[in-house]
């Protein structure tokens, strides 16, 4: 059992196997959905067996074709990697399972929805696994190229804007990722991200591709004020795509800047603050506009943008204990998928269950749907950083750091974000418990739709309790 | 002035025109050229970046450029089909923000 779990190529498996079932089902559209369903449950055991490989024996890596670097194309998963491969996997499951039965009164959307979730998987599986900066780029494109898709599924004019505009700066930033990958193999000679660990050098050499690609992975992590696509495209999209987006797809382009960040571990405390300054700008005024809101959708859209800020607080934390300041942002990221696709997933259901989604209308839903109001209250819990949940540890470990540095600025930003969360949550729920006189049309919900959510939003708040063997993965990653 | 320079000079150049359309114009198709003249840019700052190594040509960039090529075919083929499918539905070639910014000016695009 121990050489299965050491010996297999899980890294390899992580990726061809969603890649074989996105072909699979795209060729054979009449069985998209057993074939789609059944290579996301493969995927999501290769996942759990490389998560294992990871934890018992350490980092697991591949040379495709057996072409070392530099001129081949290397594969390898850390722990960081595998912390974010399980969130995919998690993700992935919970979606699969939740899509099935979304899907089935349209068979049509079922049949493009399939082969595009699976390649969105397969290029995220391969972006938390590349070792070279130009390997991070095609996987990014390839992600950009099927969230885009997966947007313009619904098919409606808002829709399809959110996915053009989606589109349009999707491109802008890997295109200014790619200037920084020009810039860098220019100084360098070096795709190969431990090679250029070694020779970095600093000065401008370093810093004009870097600031190139930290530009365009704000533009694509949606960190305000570059945030103003996200809503609409989050918002607009069907429910299991908005939680593929909100839940991984911003978290990809976090991650290559994480990545770029340890690498180089530049000198810029200037650059430090200004992240975190936008960080924190973006969770009071994500949130407030989440306030404001009028469509369920579109205040969990908000909240989206508001929650990315605090990832970025752990920027100008950094000169503090490393696990403390990354390990709490990335314990966020974790926390936050979990959480916001239950949220998504939920929303998803009650969109479905009412026909709309106006939250002044909502007239007691609470009472038809207990378990979808149960799953958005828990994932609320964890949203706004209440114990046990993931939120929580992610938020308390950002605040370790902040007053340990006596840079209690950013503490104040992670308690008054948590009461704006509280708020909006609790404003959603306020509206499920009251009676509206809205005319409405019920519609029933399949079961296994509102078990799913729930499974997510307890998966976020019982996150809290699996820290002490998740931050351990982070050993030797963090600068 | 050396043939790298040249390329990377013209690289830039090029960014910094698809930029400015991708910003200032506001029919989709021209955007979507306008990205497709940026990536241009970016290709020929990478082949600028091989040709600049010294004596002969390094392969590596060239390889960059052409995968960089199909992943810009590939969203051209998606961003047109988008306008495609926007036209149809709205009757306009244009988002929404752009086309009230092109009414106030009152210029045919």
């Amino acid at each position: 059992m121990a050489d299965l779990i050491a010996e297999t190529p899980w890294v390899v498996l992580v990726i061809a196997l969603p890649l074989a079932g996105a072909l699979a089902a795209f060729a054979l559209r009449r069985f998209a959905v057993p074939i789609g369903f059944a290579a996301g449950m493969a995927t999501a055991a290769a996942t759990l067996g490389l998560v294992a490989r990871v934890a018992l024996h350490g980092p697991a890596g591949h040379r495709v074709g057996g072409w070392e670097a530099p001129l081949g194309i290397g594969l390898a998963a850390d722990g960081l990697s595998a912390l974010m491969l399980a969130m995919t996997a998690t993700i992935g499951l919970g979606v699969s399972v939740y899509a099935r039965p979304y899907f089935a009164p349209s068979p049509d959307k079922a049949c493009a929805f399939w082969p595009l979730l699976l390649l969105l998987w397969t290029s995220l599986n391969g972006l938390f696994q590349a070792q070279d900066i130009f390997n991070l780029y095609v996987t990014l494109e390839l992600l950009g190229i099927s969230a885009v898709a997966l947007v313009a599924l619904a098919g409606t004019g808002p829709a399809l804007i959110g996915a053009m505009r989606y589109l349009l700066v999707s491109l802008s930033g890997s295109l200014a990722y790619l200037t920084g990958v020009a810039l860098f193999y220019h100084a360098y000679g070096t795709l190969d991200l431990g090679l250029l660990a070694e020779r970095n050098a600093g000065g401008l050499p370093v810093a004009v591709p870097l600031a190139a690609m930290i530009a365009g992975m704000l533009l694509k992590t949606g960190l305000f004020p570059f945030h103003v696509w996200l809503p609409p495209a989050h918002g607009s999209a069907r429910a299991p795509v908005s939680a593929l987006l909100s839940a991984l797809v911003v978290k990809a382009s976090f991650y290559v800047l994480l990545r770029l960040w340890f690498t180089f571990q530049p000198e810029a405390g200037g650059i430090a603050v200004l992240l975190g300054t936008l960080g924190s700008v973006a969770v009071f005024w994500g949130s407030l506009q989440a306030l404001r809101q009028r469509r369920l959708k579109l205040l969990v859209a908000y909240s989206t943008a508001a929650q990315l800020g605090y990832l970025f607080l752990a920027f100008p934390l950094a000169g503090g204990d490393p696990v403390l300041c990354w390990g709490g942002s990335i314990y966020l990221a974790l926390s936050h998928a979990l959480a916001k696709s239950a949220m998504f997933l939920a929303a998803g259901s009650i969109m479905m269950e009412e026909g709309h989604d106006d939250i002044d209308d909502l007239d007691r839903v609470v009472e038809r749907m207990p378990l979808t109001l149960g799953a958005f209250a828990l994932a609320g819990i964890s949203l706004a950083g209440l114990p046990p949940s993931g939120g929580f540890v992610g938020k308390w470990m950002l605040l370790q750091s902040a007053m340990e540095q006596g840079m209690w600025h950013w503490a104040l930003v992670l308690i008054a974000g948590g009461v704006l969360t509280a708020a909006y949550v609790f404003r959603v729920l306020g509206f499920a418990f009251t009676e509206s006189d809205h005319e409405h049309e019920e519609h029933a919900v399949p079961r296994t739709m509102q078990w799913t959510a729930l499974a997510l939003a307890l998966g976020a708040v019982s996150l809290g309790f699996v820290a002490p063997w998740a931050l351990p993965l982070l050993e030797g990653v963090l600068p | 002035m050396t043939s790298g320079l040249v390329y990377a000079t013209g690289g830039v150049a090029l960014l910094a025109i698809g930029i400015w359309a991708l910003v200032l114009r506001a029919h989709l198709m021209r955007k979507i050229l306008a990205l497709n003249i940026m990536a241009s840019g970016v290709f020929l700052l990478l082949v600028g970046s091989g040709a600049m190594g010294g004596a002969g040509v390094d392969p590596v960039p060239q390889a960059m450029v052409i995968t960089g090529i199909v992943v810009s075919i590939s969203s051209t083929a998606l961003g047109l089909a988008l306008i495609l499918r926007i036209a149809k539905i709205t009757g306009h070639a244009a988002l929404p923000e752009d086309r009230i910014r092109a009414a106030a000016e009152t210029e045919p695009d």
